[in-house]
């Protein structure tokens, strides 16, 4: 019994993550099918579950220090686990139990070998994301980004026999290791020189102010790229899509926010002073981001990868949030800057949530239909009704409703803009409105975005064919999908309490918290600042809007009879229709395209009245992938073709080259 | 919460439920006198709800349950907006729980479930009207949303009955940066709503349409409930704008002898605004489908305009 | 009282830029030379105002010469124009509209940022219109550069003109009658001229888009 109540959550942690490695193994031993979905993936979802406990328990708690002797001799594992690793390690267990749920029912048709494979990958993906979140120094930390990033590869590459899917994972590959250099860099100038890696003595190291803001711009190149900041973005389109479903909700529900987590750990923790103009620059990429990613995704015709750009619309939604609350901790307004943080971090949790479910419920519709294109997708909700409940609870939290999730985080960040006091510049003070405008926007185009995704692949009829079999759902991936909407419906309706977990986070970053005012008038009412200010309750909202849609139904239904009678749709009545009349995704989408064409490379091919085989096709390109990739792709061909020439093949060129190294080092090395 | 304020959030629940056709009703009428035509009678959208209660509702084939669940949604969504704007009092039980973002999140919910409903037939103009809906929404919804942010940084606190109280019942300033508000507001009340110049709320061309399309399959009693909810979205719009713009009259918190004064004020107003809007419906031509995002932008960049102003004037 | 006329004279600055504005996202020339009458309309009631508050009396004259001028003379002659060149047309612009609000909203807050000190120094009531009147000077700017036909330029080059005005009185309380007298005999034989020259671009080009000029290049 002492050793249960002597257990500090981070040794809880290390045994889960012990625990997902001895899972890992377990599954590329056993590969048989059977045992992996029933029992393995089931137990990976087990061990999330005590890890969200583990993590819940120690937010708010005092700090745990551990020191592992793995490692090489000198240099062994330091660990710690404060609120900022318990906030994301909830993240992390609380969304991948949905995800692992989920797995054990989606992979039940794969190959027992191929499957055990996954399951290696999957569980060291896992463990490896969890390690990053413990770790306290820059060796461990890049180790488990490492892992991260190579176990993520593989599993982008599950399909490896598809052309595209080998190029996806390469590109994958490419920008994760530019940006791991990006970042072993930013943490080579934040030890200032003292030789020792540990994040204890880059606490106390003073970097002058240029070198913090090297520092910081390295760190957040580094971490971009893995976040999918833009330009940095051109990856997520490709690996997302290309990778199995419960895959992509795990990289965009999880991944992407490890990388959150790596700019807030070297922004408010490491670096011991913050620059007005780090705050304005994450904000302005951050807008950039999230209005790119959002328009992009309007036109996309390919479902994964409209929620890939989804993902980065949202991403820079969280960024324009961290760089509110790095100006406002500059200027010293401590308690915008805790309102901007809380809707950051809030806003994390709920895209974990929101983007898992929809990525999930997009394996589903694959599974079922064999179908990633919008455009031979449709009607799926009378074969699937309980998939296209739970994903529409997905799709509402995403575009920002209330009173689900995402309306919550969209709220608090509205009045973290709102309700600043003004800030010194001029200049800066311009910039809150428009921020606040250029956030709206991205936010209302969210909306048409889903209404898009939801309503071309559910509602309807199917635009080519029929789905004849496909069938609902199984109960593991009822479950997943479940827990995940269930978790949308609870952080929107309860919002006090979340904030009250994100507090200790933000008493970490900037000194100061919400919790208190937040929660001032009960729990019921969320009251950032102060009642009079602005306040709203989610939960009585909810209620009304029930208890307003049953009065309705009661009172027709008592004072008007039910008679109701079913016939073809009548569509004013026009003859002869055919499900290719309805909208495809590009229809959709053509009004965005058509608004915003000088941000796409769109090229169209239309038919005249004169073809005899018409046909028509569009495309809308990523211009940055045209400027700013491909002149880099040609200018390092251009620089290894050069270097290439110092490689002749013939035998005494090379004894040359040795015979002038010796000469140059018996010439200078006395 | 006492009963009184109780009392009073009931009171106003049935008020707008049964003047919102009367409003519709009467821009009909005025519409009609500034056309030189007699008009079919303030009453006559009463007349038709009756009439579209009583009859057999008929379903498509491929109706699923969110197009049978959704006219319901829909009214209680505007039923909920209409009761919770302050028109005749300020001191309103339900306010603390819904500011003005989340009214705009109200009507953000009502536009996706129309236009999901829209979309669930699979034919070729409820999938027009819905994208048609969502265009004018994208752009209409972050005009409405500085709108409400101009009158929120004025009077520092995003919640209605402080924005009304305060920008009643302060010393009587002008504030310039309403001023571009107001002509934003007017313009997204006109596309919302779907009056003329971007949407003609009497046309029977179905490439015209934008909210009509999108009930072009509902009959009955669903129409009805949808008839409704577009009358109620017509008030709560007016009572917005009334309350922003023109916030004398309401009575203040526990203020219960200034509550028939209110009523008569607010009747004029609605009077008032309902003839304005004909007489703008009636000198304006309904405009081509591609110029509505360019109207829309307008909108949302005057609506940004009006907040920079306060932001740098300081009024 | 200083105090509501101080607001009201914010209020016709703020009506001055939504007018600015207005032209901006015009398309119609006759809508554009109604905002612009309306535009005078409110610059002589400003004025009045003003000259009412800082009684001086010399800016009751301005006002009169505006209203005259510049809502009943100007528009007349404009329209006229319009009439006898026949022209019609839905005015195309270089950029499409949204951009050039979007621009035009860019230069507002330049012309915020530059008049706050000034501002700062000023003694009159009206000091804080300053930015204001300095970014309609700049949007007519926008709106003579973005415009491909004649009239809507000229319309432009007098906005201008308007905003100049408003400038003046908001910063020093007008200018002195004889500098006032002068501009508008400009104004007023610039139109004359440039009427003229309508025609003759009319009778070369047989058109008023000003994209037929790129002609007269040497090549």
């Amino acid at each position: 019994m002492t050793v249960v109540t002597s257990l500090l959550p981070i040794d809880v942690t290390l045994g889960v993550i012990a625990y997902w490695l001895l899972l890992a193994f377990a599954g590329l031993l056993l590969q048989n099918t059977r045992t992996l979905t029933r029992v393995i993936f089931p137990a990976g979802a087990g061990g999330a579950l005590v890890l969200a406990a583990a993590a819940l328990s120690s937010l708010g708690g005092p700090v745990n220090v551990a020191v592992l002797p793995l490692g090489l001799p000198d240099l062994p594992f330091h660990l710690r686990m404060d609120s900022l690793s318990a906030f994301f390690m909830l993240l992390l267990g609380a969304a991948s139990i949905g995800i692992s749920l989920y797995s054990a029912g989606y992979f039940r048709d794969y190959a027992g070998n191929k499957l055990g494979l996954l399951c290696f990958e999957y569980h060291i993906f896992l463990a490896s994301m969890a390690l990053v979140f413990l770790a306290d120094d820059a060796y461990l930390f890049m180790v488990a980004w490492e892992a991260m990033a190579l176990s993520s590869y593989f599993l982008v590459t599950t399909n490896h026999n598809i052309p595209d899917t080998r190029r996806a994972g390469f590109i994958y590959l490419l920008i994760a290791h530019v940006g791991a250099i990006a970042i072993l860099m930013s943490f080579g100038v934040m030890q200032g020189g003292h030789g020792d890696y540990t994040f204890a003595t880059m606490r106390s190291a003073h970097l002058t102010e240029f070198w913090a803001s090297v520092t910081f711009l390295l760190a957040l190149f580094g971490f971009g790229a893995k976040a999918g900041i833009v330009p940095l973005h051109v990856w997520l389109p490709e690996a997302h899509p290309a990778a199995p479903s419960p895959i992509s909700a795990m990289m965009s529900g999880i991944m992407l926010k490890t990388a959150i987590y790596g700019i807030l750990r070297v922004t408010f923790d490491l670096i011991d002073v913050q620059l007005w103009w780090w705050g304005v620059l994450a904000l302005t990429l951050g807008l950039i981001t999230a209005l790119f990613g959002v328009i992009f995704a309007a036109v996309q015709t390919d479902m994964k990868r409209l929620l890939a750009y989804s993902s980065i619309e949202n991403i820079g939604i969280i960024l324009v949030g961290i760089g509110l609350a790095i100006t406002f901790h500059v200027f010293h307004k401590d308690a915008v800057a805790a309102l901007a943080l809380t809707a950051t971090l809030y806003h994390a949790l709920n895209h974990a949530f929101m983007k898992g479910l929809l990525f999930l419920g997009t394996g589903s519709v694959l599974h079922a239909t064999g179908e990633r294109k919008l455009g031979k997708l449709g009607g799926l909700i009378h074969p699937m009704p309980k998939l296209a409940l739970l994903v529409l609870v997905g799709a509402l939290a995403i575009a920002g409703l209330p009173p689900l999730n995402g309306f919550v985080s969209e709220w608090l960040m509205l009045q973290a803009f709102l309700l600043s006091p003004g800030l010194p510049h001029s200049y800066l003070n311009m910039l809150i409105p428009i921020a606040a405008a250029a956030l709206v926007l991205a936010s209302a185009l969210a909306g048409y975005v889903m209404v898009k995704f939801y309503g071309v692949i559910f509602l309807g009829q199917p635009r080519e064919g029929k789905f004849e079999d496909a069938h609902d759902i199984g109960i593991w991936e009822r479950l997943g999908l479940g827990w995940l909407a269930l978790g949308c419906i609870l952080l929107g309706i309860f919002p006090v309490f979340v904030i009250l977990l994100i507090d200790p986070v933000t008493q970490l970053m900037v000194g100061h918290t919400l919790g208190n005012s937040a929660a001032q008038t009960g729990w019921l009412w969320l009251t950032p600042l102060e009642p009079g200010r602005a306040s709203y309750s989610p939960l009585i909202l909810f209620l009304i809007i029930i208890v307003g849609v049953i009065f309705t139904m009661l009172a027709v239904k008592k004072f008007y009879h039910g008679r109701l009678r079913h016939g073809p749709a009548w569509d004013c009545g026009f003859p002869e229709q055919t499900a290719r009349m309805q909208d495809t995704a590009e229809g959709f989408g053509q009004p965005i395209r058509q608004i915003f064409e000088p941000f796409f490379g769109v090229t169209r091919i239309v038919p005249t009245p004169f073809d005899k085989h018409p046909h028509y096709r569009g495309e809308s390109r990523d211009r940055i992938w045209d400027y700013a990739y491909l002149p880099i792709a040609s200018i390092t061909e251009k620089l290894s073709a050069l270097i290439g020439r110092l490689q002749h093949g013939r035998i005494h060129i090379y004894l040359l080259y040795s015979f002038l190294t010796l000469l140059a080092l018996l010439a200078f090395v006395r | 919460m006492n009963i009184s304020g109780i009392f009073l959030q009931l009171f106003q629940n049935t008020l707008v439920v049964l003047i919102a056709p009367l409003l519709v009703g009467w821009v009909n009428q005025c519409r009609a006198w500034l056309q030189n035509r007699t008009g079919p009678g303030i009453l006559r959208p009463y007349l038709n709800l009756f009439k579209l209660f009583q009859k057999d509702a008929v379903l498509a084939h491929n109706a699923s349950p969110l197009f049978r669940f959704h006219p319901y949604i829909l009214f209680a969504c505007m039923w909920l907006a209409a009761s919770l704007v302050p028109v005749i009092a300020t001191d309103l039980p339900l306010s603390p729980s819904v500011d003005v973002i989340v009214l705009v999140g109200i009507f953000a919910l009502a536009r996706v479930f129309i236009s999901l409903a829209a979309m669930d037939i699979g034919t070729s103009f409820g999938t027009l009207g819905a994208r048609r809906e969502m265009l004018v929404g994208f752009l209409a919804e972050p005009a409405l949303l500085m709108v409400f942010f101009t009158a929120a940084a004025i009077s520092h606190s995003t919640s209605l009955s402080t924005i009304v109280e305060t920008l009643a019942h302060k010393q009587f300033v002008l504030h310039p940066s309403l001023a571009f508000a107001a002509i934003a507001f007017i313009m997204v009340l006109l596309a919302e709503n779907a009056r003329i110049p971007v949407d003609n709320p009497s046309t029977h061309l179905e490439l015209t349409m934008i909210h009509e399309a999108m009930i072009l399959e509902y009959s009955a009693r669903h129409l009805a409930l949808i008839e409704w909810a577009s009358a109620l979205k017509l008030l709560a719009f007016s009572t917005i704008g009334i309350a922003l713009f023109l916030p004398w009259g309401i009575a203040e918190a526990g203020n219960w002898g200034a509550i028939p004064l209110a009523l008569v004020a607010l009747f004029l107003k609605l009077v008032a605004a309902g003839a304005g809007l004909a007489l703008l419906e009636t000198v304006s031509a309904k405009m081509r489908i591609f110029r509505v995002p360019e109207f829309m932008g307008t909108a949302f960049l005057l609506a940004v305009l009006g907040l920079l102003v306060h932001f740098l004037h300081g009024s | 009282m200083e105090n509501f006329s101080g607001q009201l004279i914010n209020l016709f600055a703020a009506l001055l830029l939504l007018i600015a504005f207005g032209m901006l996202s015009q398309r119609r020339v006759l809508s554009l030379i109604n905002l612009f009458a309306l535009q005078g309309l409110v610059l002589s009631v400003s004025t009045m105002v003003v000259a009412y508050t800082s009684h001086q009396n010399h800016l009751y004259y301005s006002a009169a010469l505006t209203l005259v001028l510049k809502v009943l003379i100007l528009p007349w002659i404009l329209h006229r124009l319009i009439r006898k060149l026949n022209v019609k047309w839905d005015v195309e612009t270089l950029i499409n509209i949204p951009t050039t609000m979007l621009v035009g909203i860019a230069l507002v807050v330049f012309a915020f940022n530059l008049a706050a000190p000034i501002s700062l120094m000023a003694g009159t009531i009206t000091k804080s219109s300053l930015g204001i009147a300095m970014a309609s000077v700049l949007l007519s700017f926008l709106m003579m550069i973005t415009r491909s036909k004649a009239v809507p330029q000229v319309i432009g080059f007098l906005a201008m003109e308007n905003g100049l005005f408003f400038a003046a009185t908001s910063a020093t309380y007008g200018m002195p009658m004889v500098v006032e007298l002068g501009i508008a005999l400009d104004v007023l034989v610039g139109m004359f001229i440039l009427g003229i020259f309508f025609f003759q671009i009319r009778e070369t080009f047989d058109s008023l888009d000003l994209k037929h000029m790129e002609k007269l290049k040497e090549d």
